[in-house]
């Protein structure tokens, strides 16, 4: 949260509705054959139903209708089994028929929830509804008093997410956006590249005094178009509002257009005339309904859920919900971990919690300092099971663990060679280290004289001494238990 | 139905993006207001409980597979546009994101 | 080749069955047709557009295949004029409108491929009501088409380009679109006829669109083989259109054969009523005689209400309208008015302001009308319930009937700017809204003349994806009607 925004939140309470849209990874387009592909020549991917030329007629592509089942699902939807296509009516370049076929009263899902962690607590924000859209085109500025118009993009399928007006914070709608980021990922649907505008976000603001129960006045900001800005963008709308309640004045109920590079916002108030959509149900098209088989082959493609196996991790191996979250939210490190817990063996879930800690610590720390992918680790799951297995198995310790990983990262050899090949196997002969503890305690009769006189953090001294004299090797444990022992003598 | 107002008619041809002349707004007024008269029949219909007629033949969707077909080429998309430049359709320019 | 071979006015089935059999070639077809073209359509106005050199290269195409011994398609060098709704690839599209004004699509509609696969030959494009707005065709970029039995008369409309040439003899056979009436009436008014299928049975892919949940393409032929022989080619499942229909394609040319012994014909008393023409009211009742005679029995019956269709339709039709043609904005076709710098929103209104007519406008302020938010419940909402119960009427009535009878129009075709106001005109649809709101399938089929000499026709309406009975009940008619009708012909 930044420093600005935090004052005005004792005061006033945010309200926060996202509409996102979401592109679905089909071949082609939502209701003609054109290919979808990006950054292709500029109207290079059309077809004349694309272009909107006269005559040409949408069927809609069953592949979009089968991703978007799979969210729909996936968040907890009730999936209407007969939808409806409506016009949208408005004019502008990058809409070829003067109308985008979406869906209005009839929608394919209603209901359901994205779920995320905020705050250090799962969290879930309501969905009003998810429903089926097509793309709109692309204008760019052209040079001088022109614009020009690519409809590659047009008619590319969308669904558009559309939150209750449930959010909070800003921090929330952030993590809102990667739960929903996360979830299309894992379930295939799509891409969802930001900086390509496969997922883009609408934000609904307005602010309420603490303990209110009414909404206020909301202006809709557009053009958040990376995840960088949804927080930054949602902040700069909750300072603004604050303001200007606290100035006395009144939010006007208006559109907001987010400008990334200069971090403010602009009114599109006065340049738009009073909009009026004029939905109507689509003639072309009848209503979509979706049957049993369908429904069933959607739900079978669901994988786990990103927050079903956020919660398996803190439940089953006892992760904390911030590491769960760290891990979920990289599909490769909670496939890295699932793998090594299954390769570990008798251990099972109970290494889930070490095999975590070693992962997002050394292991995550030296791929990142060498930018190495997950999935390109040396280290491999089963690599690291064994590792974590020779420390909970009290062969090496931990400090050791430290650098038969290092090495093991650096060779690629396996943890166990690498323990024998060294000599690193833990002392757990206590003959052995007995008689190097009476060496050191012949040797330090100072130290000891004031141990026994009740200096006994000095243990500490006698431990290191003994650690060092065994290479590290000596068990820690039984080297402070057999001091405790000898010193009293 | 009370007949349209001048105004009104200005509002629908500017939703419609059409421009009418003094002359034109004036005879669309009338003539509007004719035709809505005749309309006025419909609201005499018990409809209470029907359901709305949205397609001629009742049928459902029949979506297509999602399989790629060849695209126009770009000269091809291009050839019956009054204005274009670099490959892409050519208009005024669009100042803000009005009407979306 | 004579200048005017006898062929010209023959049947198109009769001229594939020549092509086939060799006893004339398509190039002589298509050159016939070219120079009564030059010779007549000055005084008509039917072809927005004549494809001489393409429809000769087809015809010569066609030729060599049959010296070649190649099997040659039903429509085998039949020369076919084509409503300028019609999209052609290659060829001008207009739809009659100066805002598609030098636009040549890259493809071909679905029918119009069809009859092309057929062995059809496309000699060109036929003007009609811009964008199928009209009853008239009086609301066309190129100025009215005048009727060929009198110049002085409108063909009717919006099909009255393609009714024209084919009662004039300018094609061997053409299509049109009926919206609300936009084949049959025009089939009257010019003495020919005119078929417009159950709504899904023809598909809308490539046809510019009007008002797409009404709109669909039919024949407009001289015989009632004719419009069998086509409604049989280009119908059928296209799957580039989402509303035609999975049905398997009519046998219709076999139903040309069946007798109407027992056919039970429904007249509803709505459509006999009120200020219908007495010359009109006696040929009808002339053409329900005939199939009396052939065997039918008549019922009596009501579509109560049939007072609400013209209403219901002029609400649902502007208002689909209003949005198929939201997309004539002067960006990727078509004309464009106003400088690049005058700005986005004065380009839109004054490409659209100079680009569409006075009869489109109407009707796309009406559709603006009827879909705000606000009014939706009140209009189109309304009127599609009222469409359903359209529809009742007749689902009620076809179970006592097995087709039903009724006049085209009011009247016959009217003098050229006879309409005072477009109330008026769409007044006169009356009797063939009705069919397109419900969705069945509906033909025109010649039935008389009035004491003036101007052609009348029936109207028979059928369930839906029953045309085949419309086939078999308008053969009836046709051969009951043929003695009085023979031999008459326009002399434009």
């Amino acid at each position: 949260m930044s420093d600005a925004v935090a004052p005005v939140l004792r005061r006033w309470e945010p309200v926060i509705g996202l509409e996102v849209h979401v592109q679905l990874a089909t071949r082609s387009k939502a209701f003609s054959g054109s290919g979808v592909e990006f950054g292709a020549p500029p109207n290079s991917l059309t077809d004349p139903t694309v272009l909107g030329l006269p005559g040409a007629l949408p069927v809609y592509n069953a592949a979009a209708l089968a991703l978007a089942l799979r969210l729909g699902l996936a968040a907890g939807c009730t999936i209407r089994r007969r939808s409806r296509f409506a016009r949208k009516h408005y004019f502008y370049p990058d809409l070829p028929k003067g109308y985008q076929i979406s869906q209005y009263d009839e929608p394919l899902c209603e209901g359901g929830a994205i779920e995320l962690v905020c705050g250090g607590e799962r969290r879930r924000v309501p969905l009003t509804r998810i429903h089926l859209e097509e793309d709109a085109g692309k204008n760019v500025h052209g040079a001088g008093a022109t614009s020009l118009v690519d409809l590659n993009r047009a008619g590319v399928p969308l669904v558009e997410v559309v939150s209750e007006p449930a959010i909070t914070s800003a921090e929330e709608a952030a993590e809102y956006m990667r739960a929903l980021h996360l979830l299309v990922r894992t379930l295939g649907i799509s891409e969802a590249d930001m900086e390509k505008g496969q997922m883009r976000c609408d934000a609904n603001v307005s602010l309420r005094p603490r303990g209110a129960t009414t909404l206020g006045t909301r202006a809709e900001l557009k053009n958040i178009n990376s995840f960088r800005f949804v927080q930054k963008a949602i902040e700069h709308e909750i300072a603004r509002q604050a303001r200007i309640l606290d100035g006395g004045g009144a939010v006007v109920q208006e559109t907001r257009l987010w400008d990334g590079a200069a971090g403010t916002s602009q009114s599109l108030r006065g340049k738009e005339e009073a909009l009026d959509y004029r939905y109507f149900p689509d003639p072309d098209l009848p209503p979509l309904v979706v049957d049993d088989a369908t429904l069933d082959a959607a739900r079978a493609a669901l994988p786990e859920l990103p927050m079903t196996r956020l919660d398996r991790f803190v439940a089953t191996y006892g992760v904390s919900l911030d590491d769960a979250r760290t891990l979920v939210g990289d599909p490769a490190l909670a496939d890295f971990l699932d793998a090594a817990v299954a390769a570990s063996g008798a251990a099972g879930a109970r290494a889930g919690k070490a095999i975590a800690n070693w992962l997002l610590g050394d292991l995550l720390g030296m791929l990142n300092r060498d930018g190495r992918e997950v999935a390109a680790s040396p280290v491999g799951p089963a690599a690291l099971a064994a590792l974590v297995a020779l420390v909970d198995g009290d062969v090496i310790s931990g400090k050791i663990a430290k650098d038969v990983l290092a090495r093991a990262y650096a060779t690629g050899d396996a943890p166990d060679a690498i323990v024998e090949r060294e000599g690193l196997r833990q002392i757990t002969d206590t003959s052995a280290i007995e008689a190097i503890a009476r060496e050191l305690i012949a040797a330090n009769p100072k130290q000891a004289e004031q141990y026994r006189a009740g200096k006994t953090n000095l243990l500490g001294f006698f431990v290191g001494q003994l650690m060092k004299a065994s290479g590290g090797k000596a068990n820690p444990k039984l080297a402070s238990d057999l001091l405790t022992r000898l010193l009293s003598e | 139905m009370p007949a349209l107002s001048r105004d009104e008619v200005e509002q629908l041809a500017l939703l419609a993006r059409l421009r009418l002349d003094d002359d034109e707004v004036e005879r669309m007024r009338e003539d509007l207001g004719a035709i809505l008269a005749h309309m006025d029949a419909l609201a005499a219909v018990d409809t209470a409980g029907v359901e709305p007629m949205t397609h001629a033949v009742p049928m459902d969707l029949r979506p297509r597979a999602d399989e790629v077909e060849p695209s126009l080429p770009q000269a091809v998309a291009l050839r019956g546009a009054p204005d274009v430049a670099d490959g892409a359709f050519q208009v005024p320019h669009i100042i803000d994101k009005a009407g979306r | 080749m004579a200048d005017d071979p006898e062929i010209v006015w023959a049947s198109a089935a009769a001229q594939a069955r020549a092509v086939r059999a060799g006893e004339v070639t398509a190039r002589a077809l298509v050159d016939a047709y070219l120079a009564r073209i030059a010779a007549h359509d000055g005084a008509i106005g039917a072809y927005l557009h004549v494809d001489a050199d393409g429809a000769r290269a087809r015809a010569d195409e066609l030729d060599a295949a049959r010296d070649r011994g190649e099997p040659l398609g039903p429509l085998a060098g039949v020369p076919v004029a084509l409503k300028d709704v019609l999209v052609t690839a290659g060829l001008p599209t207009t739809a009659s409108s100066k805002i598609l004004a030098g636009w040549i699509p890259p493809y071909d509609g679905t029918a119009v491929a069809r009859l092309k696969a057929a062995g059809a030959i496309v000699l060109g494009k036929t003007s009609c009501d811009e964008f199928a707005m009209g009853s008239a065709n009086e609301h066309a970029a190129a100025g009215p088409v005048k009727n060929p039995w009198d110049v002085t008369r409108v063909p009717g409309g919006s099909s009255g380009g393609s009714a024209a040439a084919t009662a004039a003899a300018l094609c061997g056979a053409s299509l049109g679109t009926d919206t609300g009436g936009s084949i049959r009436q025009p089939a009257a008014f010019c003495g020919v006829v005119g078929l417009k299928p159950t709504y899904g049975r023809v598909s809308r892919y490539g046809v510019i669109a009007y008002a797409s949940s009404l709109d669909q393409v039919g024949p407009i032929t001289r015989t009632v083989e004719d419009a069998a022989l086509i409604t049989e080619v280009i119908a059928g499942l296209d799957p580039r259109d989402a509303t035609s229909i999975d049905a398997p394609a009519p046998a219709l040319t076999r139903a040309l054969g069946e007798r109407v012994r027992g056919l039970r014909v429904g007249l509803p008393a709505e459509y006999f009523a009120g200020e219908l023409d007495p010359e009109v009211r006696a040929a009808v009742d002339g053409a329900v005689e005939l199939l009396r005679d052939a065997g039918a029995e008549t019922v009596e019956l009501s579509l109560p209400h049939t007072r609400y269709a013209m209403p219901a339709y002029y609400v649902i039709a502007p208002a689909e309208a209003s949005s198929n043609l939201a997309r004539y904005d002067g960006v990727r076709f078509g004309a464009r008015a106003g400088g690049r710098g005058a700005g986005l929103l004065e380009m839109y209104r004054a490409t659209r302001a100079a680009g569409f007519g006075a009869e489109a406008k109407r009707r796309i302020m009406l559709g603006t009308f009827a879909l705000r938010s606000g009014y939706y419940d009140a209009y189109y909402k309304k009127a599609q319930q009222v469409r359903t119960l359209i529809a009742r009427d007749f689902a009620e009535a076809f179970a006592r009937c097995d087709v039903i009878a009724s006049p085209v129009a009011p009247g016959p075709a009217w003098p050229i700017g006879a309409m005072a106001s477009p109330v008026d005109e769409y007044l006169a649809d009356v009797f063939t809204l009705a069919c397109n709101l419900a969705g069945l399938p509906g033909m025109s089929v010649p039935c008389g003349f009035t004491r003036a000499g101007l052609p009348l026709g029936v109207q028979l309406i059928g369930k839906a994806l029953d045309e085949a009975t419309l086939i078999r009940a308008g053969r009836a008619i046709e051969r009951g009607a043929a003695p009085a009708l023979a031999e008459r012909r326009p002399r434009p």
